[in-house]
């Protein structure tokens, strides 16, 4: 299998003259596949969601490179940019708040088909496409954010994000904002559509649990560092680092 | 659950058609000002400039329904004659400032860095003027009249709107969706049009139709003063001026341009609150 996304030494340090500069992610390293499903755990401020961030180029990298897909993304700006969110996505926590306010679902579905140089009617066909794909009726399209459901919201995000058949979709705690059995809902269809189109993920999460049968790697993050790696198995039956433990028995 | 959830329902349908109602009275007597102001010329039932001292001071009748003053000019026609220099050079004003205002904080929120903080200290120092101080400082390089009291006013003004722009600007990069958007391949421009721009048009719209008022009140003083339009250009402000040793003797010559000043003041006003409560998300369904 080829490798959809390269992470090397990436860092990432927030300035502070008086406490000393702050890295909220350091030397982070690791490599996703394609098809692959990634985990990246830990509690919050351990760094989760800037690394998202960094690879995702929504923040500015301190150090470090960031291959997509064999690309160097780095520095990535404008055209080369939107190039390179053709092939990565990201759902966000916050479902209702990923979506402006003022435009519909759907037209929050259609903006980068639209960006990309499709036509409406294939773009609002395509949507619709989307959303039964995602579990929702057409009529989902015409709805505002802030009448529907939080785990409605987190489909038609997921809708999304799918639009342009990107080859990684980074989940940035996308199931941690919904009650338990949405978020079942939620990881089943992920998993429908991981198989239907083989995305690779990168999972962000803050529940171990949440991530044993979905997974096929973890990773375990600490205060911006990369404390441990394995199988979800590995990492839960044998955790090596003290850290890991206390999070396992935290959840379990 | 059917007997509590009814009554809310109606509650919130009425409530919706109360705001309807009131946005349809204040914005159709808004228009209204606003026609009267700008066919002023043909509305005035006698010429505004028209002396005819055998007839001064006459009360009110049904010949002169607001009476006339000390030059035996019919009042009325002086009053709607004013409307035009008080009510469009306002909305004008406003109109100005807050485009440009908007404009600038939108650039500085976006573009940041030195452009940002070069910009908003021009603002702040222009903040730091009192408003009428300025516009005598104004006066005295540029000489009076009503174009150079407008532009004293704006000088001052705009930097309310550069700063409610720019901060709403930022409060909306930072949400989720201006991030979504960008993974979605939109570009800067397409950013502030369709998702910038329409989220902050509300707030901003608020203010400006709240300004009008305010500015009304504002040009009027400043005529007051003698510091915007100059007599005989009628303009109720300096019409109160004019007249203002009158009030005890002849009280509506001072009390027709005040009551006007009054009138609109209050329908922008009312119709500026109207308008916030309408754009308020959650009365959107």
């Amino acid at each position: 299998m080829s490798e959809i996304l390269r992470v090397e030494h990436l860092s990432k340090v927030f300035p502070d003259k008086d406490k000393g500069d702050f890295w909220a992610a350091d030397d982070v390293s690791f490599t996703l596949k394609a098809g692959e499903k990634l985990a990246l755990i830990g509690e919050s401020g351990s760094g989760k969601t800037t690394v998202a961030r960094l690879v995702t180029r929504l923040l500015e990298t301190s150090s470090g490179k960031i291959y997509l897909d064999g690309e160097d993304i780095t520095h990535a700006k404008g055209t080369k940019l939107k190039e390179a969110y053709k092939k990565m996505q990201m759902v966000f926590q916050s479902p209702i708040e990923s979506f402006d306010p003022r435009l519909t679902l759907g037209d929050g579905i259609m903006e980068s088909l639209l960006n990309h140089g499709l036509e409406k009617e294939a773009a609002l066909a395509e949507c619709q496409k989307l959303l039964s794909l995602c579990g929702l009726s057409r009529e989902f399209a015409h709805r505002y954010p802030h009448e529907v459901s939080g785990g409605q919201c987190q489909r038609a995000a997921i809708a999304r994000a799918l639009a342009i058949e990107p080859r990684l979709l980074i989940l940035d705690e996308a199931t941690s904002a919904l009650d338990v059995t949405v978020q079942a809902d939620i990881l089943k269809l992920l998993q429908h559509i991981q198989k239907e189109r083989n995305m690779a993920y990168l999972f962000i999460c803050h529940d171990i649990a949440l991530v044993q049968d979905f997974c096929d790697r973890v990773i375990v993050m600490h205060k911006g560092r990369i404390v441990e790696t394995g199988t979800p198995d590995e990492v839960i039956q044998s955790p090596k680092e003290a850290y890991t433990k206390k999070l396992i028995d935290s959840v379990l | 659950m059917n007997i509590k959830k009814e009554p809310t329902i109606r509650l919130q349908e009425i409530q919706t058609n109360r705001l309807n109602q009131k946005l349809y009275i204040f914005g159709g007597l808004a228009l209204l000002l606003i026609l009267c102001s700008f066919f002023s010329d043909y509305l005035t039932p006698y010429d505004p400039y028209l002396q005819d001292l055998s007839l001064a001071k006459a009360p009110p009748s049904s010949e002169h329904l607001l009476g006339t003053d000390r030059y035996g000019r019919d009042m009325l026609s002086r009053v709607i004659a004013g409307s035009k220099t008080s009510i469009f050079s306002t909305l004008l004003l406003v109109g100005f400032i807050a485009t440009f205002g908007s404009l600038v904080g939108i650039i500085c929120a976006r573009v940041g860095k030195t452009f940002d903080t070069v910009l908003m200290r021009t603002a702040d120092m222009f903040l730091a003027f009192p408003g009428l101080v300025f516009a005598l400082a104004v006066a005295a390089v540029l000489g009076g009249g009503v174009h150079n009291a407008i532009f004293a006013l704006a000088a001052i003004s705009w930097p309310k709107y550069a700063r409610l722009a720019r901060s709403q600007t930022l409060a909306i990069e930072s949400m989720p969706f201006i991030q979504a958007a960008k993974m979605a391949g939109s570009g800067p421009i397409k950013l502030i049009r369709t998702h910038i721009l329409p989220n902050i048009t509300g707030p901003i719209l608020v203010t400006a139709m709240l300004d009008i008022g305010t500015m009304m009140m504002e040009l009027a003083g400043l005529s007051f003063l003698g510091l915007g339009a100059k007599p005989p250009i009628p303009e109720w402000g300096s019409m109160m001026s004019d007249t203002r040793n009158l009030l005890p003797t002849q009280p509506w010559v001072t009390l027709a341009p005040g009551f006007a000043i009054f009138l609109s003041v209050m329908i922008f006003n009312l119709l500026g609150d109207t308008v916030r409560d309408y754009l308020d998300p959650k009365n959107r369904r």
